[in-house]
């Protein structure tokens, strides 16, 4: 609608061609979507959280203080607890690795549930927990579980518990 | 009987729905013949759904086990009112929830879309037939709520105790009504493309419909986040999490949509874009609302997972959206034209606005996808978290936040940023003050907190001063002032409304999350622990049964920095059927800032954890939503969107806000 003519007449001091008018919106599009480009790259080659099993994390040495989330099974009769501090042991089938965590721990945690934990690892080899998730479905099982078991052939999706049991 | 006649109806609709689809499209350039029976076919749909939708209801008020739905999700001892959200506690039910409204939407067009050109109407209904078609069909081959069982249950399995809560009455209907508004905008885009025809007017059309949808959409996040951080217990009430961001890549292409929208409606620019922006919005409402249900994802929200129904959705959103987007692809050089305007102007100044809607959209889609796809390519599994986001979305908004207020004080066409900047003068001084009151008050941090304040004054301060300035307040006599104010378009009121909404929100995001306090301790009844000024006192623990579970409750008096107290009641419930606890946190306000106690486990003795956040101004962040939606509902009512029918009541379309609380 504005065409060069109407803008002229307008805005008789600056005289602005439609091409120079063009050029600046679209310099101006392309720097924000450039840096937007650099943000996201940046970000998601620095930021992104990496999802271990208890197996591989212990395979992948994964440094002292790295955050990161593990997703096991709570081994049977290792969950301790001392007033706001617990302990317990994370079990793939394959692997443990014994988990500190201080606050109050999801409504539906309990031994021999699946649950996912966010943390680093501390200097003596235990996983440092900094949150606990555990999905509201009694049933939940961390995905990546599932998907280990199923490619070990040990996934019963009629009745995941048993499952869960055998592996243990 | 009753539930196979709603079983009935619903296949009844998806037959009718299927056939206006098939022979809209083929006969719309005959408008004048097919357009009464689209308009009816639209109102036979909502009426048969709403039947099918009254039978389930029906059916599990009066606990009738011998539906499998009802026996999955209903118990006899449930209060009425969860008896009755219960019906949209699962898949199959929430699916004829969201179908419900998408029938309700075709059948408000249908009747109040008379002013409407016929043959965009004709285009319009039967996409919305077809999209009914498609979700009654997946609904009913797929995940069909009418099975019954044989013989009937004695008791129902009952709604997972973290669903009776009344969240489940208000969250899911608001969130559906926003996402499934949007179809109405993608109905016209799809009309748009296949006549070939669009102009300025078609913007108006729209733009309602895109409101309405934005308001909803508004709402429910606000009550799904304010529910979460209420019902999870874990303090928090953004989390960055895949199906949060579901409903936030909508609401951020409905953002920029409403106000490409006013472009398009004023220059006739923007076309392109606008139509791209309609099929956007709602091709990621139908990922918000089916990400969830594919298993492709493990939420909070995840549904119980069937690989086959995970296939038929990737099927059906691949047909609908890549549908839709071929078309356009086809269709909108087409739509070629609009012209070219002085980049410091309104117009300039919304495009910019789009820009960084934008590409902050792309952000969040980015971190959304890129771990599902990089889990299927490659196979590890990764997660993007909160600093993903801070670090791309929230640096793209900073710039949108600092160039808000300099919006409405653009002329059309033609704008002058120096006139703008000194009108703003009072703005830009008091939110550089209060920045650095902040910066002082919170102990000279190098954190973006103090900055991050300072932008979200501005933003409201920003919209105050557009008020003044337009009821030109100081400058003449204050009844006069009065008079200019009262006569201004409510869509005036509503834009600084909803700016100054968004500033509100923006501090209430950045004060909780920089400067909350938290306290994790062990406490026995007796013990006193204090946390920034407020101390607690644990008095006792009383066992508390409700209807259907049992519970401890805990009683504690808060003592606040004043000498005032109260007396607050976190729970630890039981439920009975289910035997699952859940936890129910006690929240209690100063002012726009809440304490927030949550009881824990039970250790030895009386001794119990006890978690106990200060949250300053966390309010701020729901009303500031809620002021945003109301803003779009004033807006509905602007005599603009009236013009052009003098003699009908047009703007009856627009609903009155009831829902906004």
């Amino acid at each position: 609608m504005t065409t060069e003519t109407g803008a002229a007449t307008i805005a008789p001091r600056k005289r602005m061609g439609r091409k120079q008018k063009r050029l600046i919106i679209i310099a101006g599009i392309g720097a924000v979507l450039a840096i937007a480009l650099a943000l996201i790259l940046t970000a998601i080659s620095s930021q992104v959280v990496y999802f271990y099993t208890p197996s591989e994390a212990l395979a992948k040495h994964v440094p002292v203080g790295q955050f990161f989330r593990i997703g096991g099974l709570v081994k049977d009769g290792s969950w301790q607890k001392d007033g706001e501090n617990n302990t317990f042991v994370l079990s793939d089938g394959k692997g443990t690795i014994t988990a500190h965590f201080t606050g109050i721990l999801p409504d539906l945690f309990r031994e021999g549930q699946g649950i996912v934990a966010e943390g680093s690892m501390g200097p003596d080899g235990s996983f440092q927990a900094t949150n606990v998730l555990a999905k509201h479905d009694e049933n939940y099982i961390p995905k990546q579980i599932v998907d280990e078991m199923k490619k070990r052939g040990d996934w019963r999706p009629d009745d995941p518990q048993a499952a869960l049991e055998q592996m243990q | 009987m009753i539930i196979e006649l709603g079983h009935f109806s619903m296949a009844l609709a998806f037959a009718i729905a299927a056939i206006a689809a098939v022979l809209g499209f083929a006969f719309w350039r005959r408008h004048g013949q097919v357009t009464p029976y689209l308009r009816a076919a639209a109102v036979l749909q909502f009426l048969l759904i709403a039947l099918a939708f009254g039978t389930l209801i029906h059916a599990f008020v009066n606990a009738d086990f011998s539906l499998a739905l009802a026996y999955q999700h209903d118990h006899s001892q449930m209060p009425l009112i969860f008896k009755v959200t219960s019906v949209w506690g699962s898949h199959e039910g929430s699916m004829v929830l969201w179908i419900s409204i998408l029938v309700l939407f075709g059948a408000l067009v249908a009747v109040f879309g008379r002013r409407l050109p016929e043959d965009l109407l004709a285009l319009v209904l039967s996409m919305q037939a077809l999209l009914v078609a498609a979700f009654t069909g997946f609904t009913l081959f797929t995940s069909n709520p009418f099975l019954r069982l044989d013989p009937a249950p004695p008791e129902g399995q009952s709604l997972n105790p973290i669903l009776q809560d009344i969240g489940l009455a208000i969250h899911p209907p608001l969130l559906y009504t926003g996402y499934v508004g949007f179809s109405i905008c993608f109905s016209f885009a799809i009309a748009a493309l296949v006549s070939g025809r669009i102009d300025a007017a078609w913007a108006r059309w729209v733009r309602p419909w895109a409101l309405l949808s934005w308001c909803f959409l508004t709402l429910g996040i606000a009550m799904g986040s304010y529910w979460a951080y209420y019902e999870l217990g874990w303090g928090g009430w953004w989390s960055w999490d895949p199906v949060e961001n579901a409903s936030f890549m909508p609401w951020l292409a409905g953002s920029a949509l409403l106000h490409s929208a006013l472009v398009m409606e004023r220059r006739n620019a923007l076309k392109i874009w606008t139509v791209f922006l309609s099929i956007i919005a709602f091709s990621l409402s139908l990922l918000g609302t089916f990400l969830v249900r594919s298993g492709v994802l493990n939420s909070v929200h995840s549904f119980a997972e069937d690989p086959t129904r995970g296939l038929v959705i990737l099927v059906l959103l691949a047909l609908i959206i890549g549908g839709a987007f071929t078309l356009f692809a086809m269709r909108a050089a087409a739509l070629r034209a609009g012209g070219l305007f002085a980049p410091i102007s309104r117009e300039g100044a919304l495009i910019l606005n789009n820009l960084f809607l934008a590409t902050g959209l792309a952000a969040v889609l980015v971190g959304t996808l890129y771990p599902l796809i990089l889990q299927a390519v490659t196979g590890r599994v990764i997660s993007v978290g909160p600093p993903f986001f801070n670090l791309t979305f929230g640096i793209l908004m900073a710039p949108l936040l600092v160039l808000i207020p300099f919006g409405p004080f653009m002329a059309w066409k033609r704008g002058d940023l120096v006139a703008a900047t000194q009108r703003l003068a009072g703005a830009v001084v008091l939110a550089l003050i209060a920045g650095l009151v902040v910066f002082v008050w919170s102990g000279h941090s190098l954190s973006l907190a103090p900055l991050g304040i300072l932008l979200g004054i501005w933003v409201s301060v920003g919209a105050i001063a557009d008020l003044i300035d337009r009821g030109r307040i100081g400058r003449i006599a204050p009844n006069e002032s009065w008079r200019r104010l009262a006569g201004l378009p409510r869509s005036a009121w509503s834009t600084a409304i909803a700016h100054f909404g968004l500033g509100i929100c923006v501090i209430g995001v950045v004060s909780a999350t920089a400067w909350s306090s938290e306290l994790v301790t062990t406490m026995s009844p007796g013990d006193t622990r204090s946390l920034v000024g407020y101390s607690l006192h644990f008095d006792a623990i009383d066992d508390a049964p409700g209807p259907n579970y049992s519970a401890e409750r805990g009683q504690f008096t808060v003592t606040d920095p004043s000498g005032g107290t109260r007396v607050i009641e976190p729970e630890k419930r039981v439920y009975t059927a289910e035997q699952q606890p859940t936890t129910q946190a006690a929240i209690t306000n100063y002012w726009l800032s809440q304490l927030y106690v949550q009881l824990g486990e039970k250790g030895q003795g009386n001794a119990f954890v006890v978690r106990v956040w200060f949250k300053p101004f966390v309010l701020c962040i729901w009303f500031g939503a809620m002021i945003m939606a109301f803003a779009g509902f004033l807006s509905l009512t602007d005599r603009r969107l009236r013009v052009g029918v003098p003699r009908r009541r047009a703007a009856s379309m627009t609903p009155v806000p009831e829902a906004a609380e």
